[in-house]
């Protein structure tokens, strides 16, 4: 038997079904709520119909008399359960405000939804019940809604910080001092346009759930959470409630999807934790749609200002952004941080010189918090770039893909040291952008759109496209450090072969939906010459992982698979000196292939990892200070981002009359370096298109002036359907990572970024001929109406 | 999403229904197919103290030829409605309107009778039927009585149906060879739309109903007259809006349902009239 005879076809690169599907189309998952506690009580929470009011007095007297309500809680009442407020964990720059912000608010109420009353409950019915038995006398104030009503501080929602702002954050980078102002003087194209980023309802199809269970001898507590971040959960909860961290547990249970809105401390989390350590009693809460769209963070909500300078060629020369971000009420985990992390990004693809000028400004509003939000800071910016791209071809007279061409970096130029100081390790942003436009048949489309957008039609087409650049796999902790985050960006992986061969994986990483658990398996099996099934990957329950820094910011696989190889290599390591000592040879003179050690050159002297690993487990001849068991364990630190990147185009035709947009044809060229299974990217990809194509037709929340949310359900809030959306098509070109072994990129965000910037260029290119420029998120139907009205009585005058 | 406590009791017989809803009154709320009540329930809008589930009587879910007029029992699921082999041949716009009801789930368990005696003018059976000429029977302690589909929306979910009466049939009149259309204007296909139109037309003879354009149903008489009067279609369509009152709400204006309404009746009366 020769080894190259049993070469099992590599398992890294192949479609594998995902493992996690059959559970979760069955129903045999269990999510938070399908978790069967005995004895748990209830707990429900009375929410602020105001968005802005003291909170004059508070009578409870009528729920306590309900059958089955245990306690009522006001957050007087739990003033002395918190040990700290909860926590904001990006104090962006060191003068930053941020309002004191406790599970249930005391005496006063910033947004609706904020928590006024805490019921506790022998079942659901009667905690929900006594919610309507709750009197609170509310004194309203007035409401800031808008982000350039507060930045006035006409009217200040957290009177101790005497302002709305929040922080201040300036990023200039000069060549020489007065360079951008030198740009803009001496361009000979400039464009100045404002853009707004609505906000959006991530609306994971499993809305949050949480059960506390406290032990009933030793303070132990273990708190299930449908959460992305169950390792910085348990530090959190444990500072924020003042029990000391070894005591907690946290466990994620089936994870139903989270974008970001599960990168969060909840209060209800705090809630459920404080009173089961109060009553002794397991305690559960789960949280009802409506209550999920003002309760659950919220995303995006900026006001983008952004200008460009070009030279005669249309060569950018400077780039100026003013940013006005919406942290709404208070300052959740990472709220302030978001639209920092496209700070790095407004210059896109493009080569520009040092000539940059940042300046983010946040504010409070009396609205649902913001945070992170698939993309978080990154679609934002690419969408302004993008636009301003198109905008300056416009004012160039030129074909903008032609203007895009000119600025690109170029392949030869990587790796790539920006202006921002970051090192974009690979790219090849003309081959994504052409093989993106000969999908699309763009010359075709072309020729077509000449055909068809006659003076006097009313079915326009018109092509879009978005080139962009991802900075994901979250992340070098010492840039996290520049950034002034409070954590690190590592991740970390423990790989044990099992006596009988069989290995778990223990990763950080915490998925809700990604599919980890079969790419975590291909990258061990690959590695260590195994089937995929015979590789267990255990995660998300802090007993069992007990170091991790979780899922979020396109980390898993640049960041977590990155550590599980590496404990693989060190497995191999620690087994290749076994096979030495039991060959009888080298190590140097080992070779391991396909799950095997032999001698290089007499491949019959040969051992199996599976002897290996019982050979390690019994210990009986191990070579002198060789350690029992086959277990290597990893905490890996990227030496960089990751930074993904590729061109998305879609053709779309408007219907003028109605102002209904169609999208004919969705092309996605994205480029994530070596894919361990393109099943699975292709599902984020098309994920993340579709969110991005919500953001862009259909997706917003609608407050009025008063704070109220007019989009709380699924009625009103235009998630799209599959029949909504067009058939997407997926491509990619492959340009490795430098920087990891696997040559890996993250591609969970990807999609979200493309994806608006291409619809939108795509309706206003349909809509050029009636003299459009411009078109606000979401571009539903009416606003389509009413800015082709608006751009022709204004070509009328 | 739990709603207030409320008592069940099951109906075998629309007889049975009608003693039920007589005892209890106006406490008291039918259960057909559940889709538009169920929800109100969950958000507490709606409180009603005791349900009768009418949803098992099986003797009110048929579509049948009589002749002048097809009879469609109350409880017919839209679904039904949808695939009719008598309605395509005799109604085929209403086994249309049916099809863009909501969802497929939603087809297979919401009810005709449901919808229009729900009243909500935002749904297409309603206005489909009232563009159809269709006429509604009803029965309450005292017998049946039929009630003219122009007759019987008085307002916001508002009917003629008095608080012991059930809806039992509706009959609609064979279209005779007569075009027609369906034009359904939303963002999303699960969606109520935001304009709807349903339209037919034989020669100089048209009917046009609007969905959504105010608080009830709207028959655009204005727009059939004119069609009568030899008018082009777009001077009718111009005339949409004539007898609604649209309301505005997050996805359109009063203007903007306005405009839609002449758009899609224009195209509506287009196509009926191929």
């Amino acid at each position: 038997m020769t080894i190259t005879e049993n070469k099992p076809a590599n398992i890294i690169g192949t479609r594998l079904l995902r493992r996690e599907d059959p559970p979760l189309l069955t129903g045999e998952a269990k999510f938070t709520n399908d978790l069967n506690i005995p004895g748990a009580l209830h707990l429900s929470v009375l929410r602020s119909p105001y968005a802005h009011a003291k909170i004059k007095s508070i009578d409870v007297s009528a729920a306590l008399k309900i059958a089955g309500v245990i306690a009522v809680y006001t957050g007087k009442d739990l003033q002395s359960a918190w040990a700290a407020p909860m926590p904001c964990a990006w104090p962006v720059t060191a003068d930053m405000k941020n309002p004191p912000h406790f599970p249930l608010a005391i005496d006063k109420v910033n947004y609706v939804g904020d928590g006024v009353a805490a019921v506790l409950a022998t079942n659901e019915t009667a905690s929900r019940d006594a919610l309507d038995a709750i009197d609170v006398e509310y004194e309203p104030l007035k409401a800031v809604v808008d982000l350039e009503d507060s930045l006035s501080d006409k009217n200040i929602i957290h009177q101790d910080l005497g302002t709305n702002k929040s922080y201040t954050w300036p990023l200039l980078v000069e060549e020489t001092p007065g360079c951008v102002a030198e740009a803009f003087k001496k361009a000979k194209y400039k464009v100045k346009e404002r853009y707004v980023q609505q906000r959006l309802i991530p609306m994971a199809m499993e809305p949050r759930a949480i059960a506390a269970v406290p032990q009933p001898f030793g303070g132990d507590i273990t708190l299930y959470s449908s959460t992305q971040i169950p390792h910085i959960l348990k530090v959190m909860t444990a500072i924020t409630l003042g029990i000391p961290e070894q005591q907690v547990r946290v466990v994620a249970p089936s994870v139903g999807g989270g974008f970001g809105s599960k990168l969060d401390v909840y209060a209800e989390e705090l809630l459920c934790m404080a009173l089961a350590r109060k009553h002794n009693a397991p305690v559960r809460w789960v949280e009802e749609r409506s209550e999920n769209t003002q309760a659950t963070i919220q995303g995006r909500g900026q006001i983008q200002h952004i200008e460009l300078a070009a030279d005669e060629n249309g060569k950018i020369t400077a780039v100026r952004v003013r940013i006005v971000g919406d942290m709404g009420a208070y300052l959740q985990l990472v709220t302030p941080g978001v639209p920092l992390l496209g700070a790095f990004l407004y210059a896109g693809v493009y080569d520009i010189p040092k000539a940059y000028d940042f300046e983010c400004t946040s504010v409070f509003t009396n609205l649902t918090p913001t945070d992170a939000y698939r993309g978080a800071g990154r679609p934002e910016a690419t969408y302004a770039i993008e636009m301003a791209i198109e905008a300056l071809a416009r004012e160039m007279k030129i074909d903008s893909f032609e203007l895009r061409k000119r600025n690109y970096i170029k392949k030869e130029q990587f790796p790539y040291t920006a202006f921002s100081g970051l090192t974009y390790d690979s790219g090849d942003h003309l081959l994504a952008a052409e093989k993106a436009a000969k999908m699309t048949d763009l010359v075709g489309v072309r020729a077509q759109q000449k055909k068809q957008n006659v003076p006097g039609a009313t079915k326009l087409l018109g092509v879009g496209m978005s080139s962009y650049f991802e900075m994901c796999g979250l992340a070098p902790s010492r840039v996290l450090a520049s950034l002034n985050y409070s954590a690190g960006g590592w991740e970390a992986a423990t790989v044990r072969v099992l006596p009988t061969n069989k290995v778990q994986v223990i990763t950080g990483t915490s998925p809700h939906g990604q599919g980890h658990e079969t790419s975590w398996a291909m990258i061990a099996a690959e590695k260590l010459g195994v089937a995929p099934e015979d590789v267990d990957v255990l995660h998300s329950d802090t007993a069992i992982s007990a170091l991790g820094l979780d899922t979020y910011g396109s980390r898993s696989l640049p960041v977590g698979g990155v550590a599980i190889a590496l404990a693989c290599d060190k497995v191999i390591e620690k087994a290749k000196l076994i096979a030495a000592h039991q060959l009888e040879c080298s190590a140097d003179d080992l070779q391991f292939e396909n799950g095997t050690f032999s001698v290089k050159g007499s491949p019959d002297r040969a051992l199996p990892l599976a002897a290996i690993a019982f050979g390690a487990f019994t210990a009986h001849n191990l070579p002198d200070g060789c350690e029992p068991n086959l277990e290597a364990q990893v905490s890996y630190d990227p030496p960089n981002f990751s930074w993904p990147f590729g061109t998305h185009m879609c053709v779309v035709e408007v219907d003028t009359e109605t102002g209904a947009v169609e999208i004919l044809k969705y092309i996605a060229v994205d480029d994530c370096g070596n894919q361990i299974n393109p099943l699975i990217v292709e599902g984020q990809v098309h994920g993340g298109v579709v969110q991005g194509i919500a953001q862009a037709l259909f997706e917003e929340a609608v407050y009025d002036s008063d704070g109220n949310l007019k989009s709380s359900n699924l009625a009103e809030y235009l998630v799209p359907a599959a029949c909504d959306v067009p058939a997407i098509t997926t491509a990619h070109t492959v340009t490795p990572s430098p920087t990891n072994q696997l040559g890996v990129k993250g591609i969970g965000e990807a999609g979200t970024i493309g994806a608006a910037p291409t619809v939108i260029t795509a309706i206003i290119d349909a809509l050029s001929s009636l003299g459009v420029t411009t078109m606000a998120m979401p571009a539903s139907p009416q606003t389509v109406w009413r800015t082709i009205n608006e751009a022709t009585r204004g070509g009328k005058q | 999403m739990i709603p207030a406590a409320f008592d069940y009791k099951r109906a075998s017989s629309a007889a049975e229904a009608i003693s039920l809803i007589s005892q209890y009154g106006s406490d008291a709320k039918f259960l057909a197919g559940g889709h538009s009540l169920l929800p109100l329930m969950k958000l507490r809008l709606a409180q009603p103290a005791m349900l009768i589930d009418i949803g098992r009587v099986k003797d009110l879910s048929y579509v049948k030829d009589a002749g002048n007029h097809i009879a469609i029992g109350a409880l017919t699921q839209h679904m039904d409605v949808e695939n009719s082999k008598v309605l395509h041949e005799h109604a085929p716009l209403l086994s249309k309107a049916a099809s863009h009801v909501g969802d497929a789930q939603v087809r297979h368990r919401g009810t005709i009778g449901g919808s229009i005696a729900h009243a909500d003018p935002a749904s297409d059976l309603p206005a489909t039927t009232l563009a159809l000429g269709a006429t509604y029977v009803v029965q309450g302690p005292k017998g049946q009585r039929e009630i003219a589909a122009a007759n019987f929306y008085k307002g916001f979910l508002e009917s003629d149906l008095a608080a012991d009466e059930m809806l039992i049939e509706i009959r609609v009149p064979k279209m005779q060879g007569a075009g027609w259309s369906f034009q359904k204007f939303n963002r999303r296909a699960q969606d109520w739309a935001i304009v709807g139109v349903a339209a037919w037309r034989r020669k100089g003879e048209a009917g046009v109903a609007l969905v959504n354009m105010g608080s009830t149903p709207i028959l655009a008489t204005s727009v059939a007259n004119a069609i009568a009067k030899g008018a082009s279609i777009s001077d009718a369509a111009a005339m949409a809006s004539n007898e609604a009152e649209p309301q505005s709400d997050l996805n359109a204006s009063t203007e903007y349902r306005k405009h839609l309404a002449s758009v899609l009746v224009r195209r509506a009366l287009e196509a009926a009239s191929k």
